[in-house]
């Protein structure tokens, strides 16, 4: 994880452009839920975000979200959560940034895990190993650019 | 079907249950065993719980080709390791030179009843007990044998064999007495929120009951049915097991079988049925 952030903060680096730093899930300013500015400093990749939502070993939001866009190809959407179709026009970006980041900062209580959070957590685990973790902070369940991809496609998901 | 242990047989019947995909669970199914034993699937919530008003076995929540599995015991899979158990009841093991059979006569006799009652207040003990427990106090104690591994063979087909004495009767675990600090302590580790992923028991087996999560049609998490037959491990699977696995599945460091949290969860658990009836050793997927 660590690598993988390093090479992507050198490539932006080498490549000059006028991007922030990447937020560490510690750092991260939630107002009213909302998350304001980009977790990685870059834009989000709205494709790479689809793949992230779809797949299991990813964000998997399709175990509990269904997402009409993605019925052909991606089988067995969960009913757990709401049904995304159109949550761009119900959203901001910023809103959605923050439920990503932590859902638990919009609606209390969620069952929503939070996808860029590192500690506060009972008993926390290494992956699904069952085993303790190896370490705290635990690596978040996304990185910063994923999330910020997965934003990227939820702002595709408009109705209106 | 044949009552056989070899694996074509699970190859089809887990073959059976893909080609039915998602067969919709019929949930006002009955459930008669062997045209004989009628079991209660669905009642009235007991008391004690807050945010349910009807009790419903795992059994409404599978597909009708997994429901019938359970309706015959030459159907159901894990009535081959019953068989297996009573071979072992009947004999001697250990220093005593004693089997199960020595003190409690047949398991119809002896047995009927008791795993309606389980996890249960052991006075002597001045613990609350699981069938395993009261099996191994009996191995080491009376027979001088070796205890069973909380997960082995050995273990979960002896609990099978004690379950099926007391299919059809109504779950009863007492739950007040001194068998209440236990129970207050399963109840809090029930709705705590485990792992990285931040999840009870209760967030997906009483706030979500009958949601589909991915594939899998989320149960109440009963264990009226346990030891259970599950078609993809095509072996019985006790209690603490399917709490382990649950518990790794939030990605959290789980508790172990046999450990006190387990136990304390399973009489918590067990409480949360009591009306149902016991199907052990029923069939999952």
């Amino acid at each position: 994880m660590k690598r993988a952030t390093l090479t992507i903060a050198s490539l932006i680096a080498s490549a000059g452009l006028a991007v922030g730093a990447e937020v560490a899930p510690l750092d991260v300013t939630f107002e009213d839920g909302a998350v304001a500015q980009s977790l990685s400093g870059a834009a989000g990749d709205a494709a790479n975000g689809r793949k992230v939502v779809s797949t299991k070993g990813l964000g998997n939001c399709v175990s509990c979200h269904a997402i009409s866009e993605m019925a052909d190809d991606v089988p067995f959407h969960g009913e757990v959560g709401p049904i995304l179709d159109g949550v761009a026009d119900r959203w901001s970006e910023a809103e959605l940034r923050g439920i990503v980041a932590n859902a638990k900062m919009t609606y209390d209580g969620t069952i929503m895990p939070a996808f860029y959070k590192t500690t506060g957590y009972i008993r926390p685990g290494d992956a699904y190993t069952g085993k303790a973790a190896k370490s705290d902070p635990l690596p978040p369940l996304l990185s910063a650019q994923q999330v910020e991809d997965v934003v990227a496609y939820l702002m595709t998901l408009k109705e209106e | 079907m044949e009552r056989n242990p070899l694996k074509p047989l699970t190859a089809t019947a887990l073959g059976l249950v893909m080609a039915a995909g998602m067969a919709a669970a019929d949930e006002n199914a009955e459930l008669v065993i062997n045209g004989d034993i009628e079991i209660v699937t669905r009642t009235a919530a007991p008391e004690h719980m807050e945010y349910i008003d009807e009790i419903r076995s795992g059994w409404t929540f599978r597909s009708d080709d997994t429901q019938a599995f359970q309706m015959d015991d030459f159907d159901n899979p894990g009535m081959i390791f019953v068989d297996a158990a009573q071979e072992v009841w009947d004999t001697a093991d250990g220093a005593a030179g004693k089997s199960c059979a020595d003190c409690h006569g047949a398991p119809e006799e002896g047995m009927a009843g008791v795993r309606a009652v389980y996890p249960k207040w052991n006075e002597a003990a001045g613990e609350v007990r699981t069938l395993e427990m009261q099996v191994n106090d009996c191995r080491e104690n009376r027979m001088e044998a070796e205890p069973w591994k909380w997960d082995s063979g050995d273990m979960v087909n002896m609990t099978a064999l004690i379950s099926v004495q007391s299919r059809g009767l109504p779950v009863s675990v007492a739950i007040d007495g001194p068998a209440a600090e236990t129970w207050a302590k399963g109840k809090e580790i029930y709705y705590t929120r485990y792992g990285q992923l931040e999840l009870s028991c209760a967030n997906c087996h009483e706030d979500n009951y009958d949601n589909l999560i991915r594939a899998d049609h989320l149960s109440q998490g009963q264990i009226n049915g346990f030891p259970t037959y599950r078609l993809k491990n095509a072996k019985l699977n006790s209690t603490h097991a399917r709490f382990k696995g649950c518990i790794r599945d939030t990605r959290a460091e789980t508790f172990s079988p046999g450990s006190p949290e387990f136990v304390a969860l399973e009489l918590y658990v067990a409480s949360r049925g009591n009306g149902l009836s016991v199907e052990g050793p029923s069939v999952r997927n």
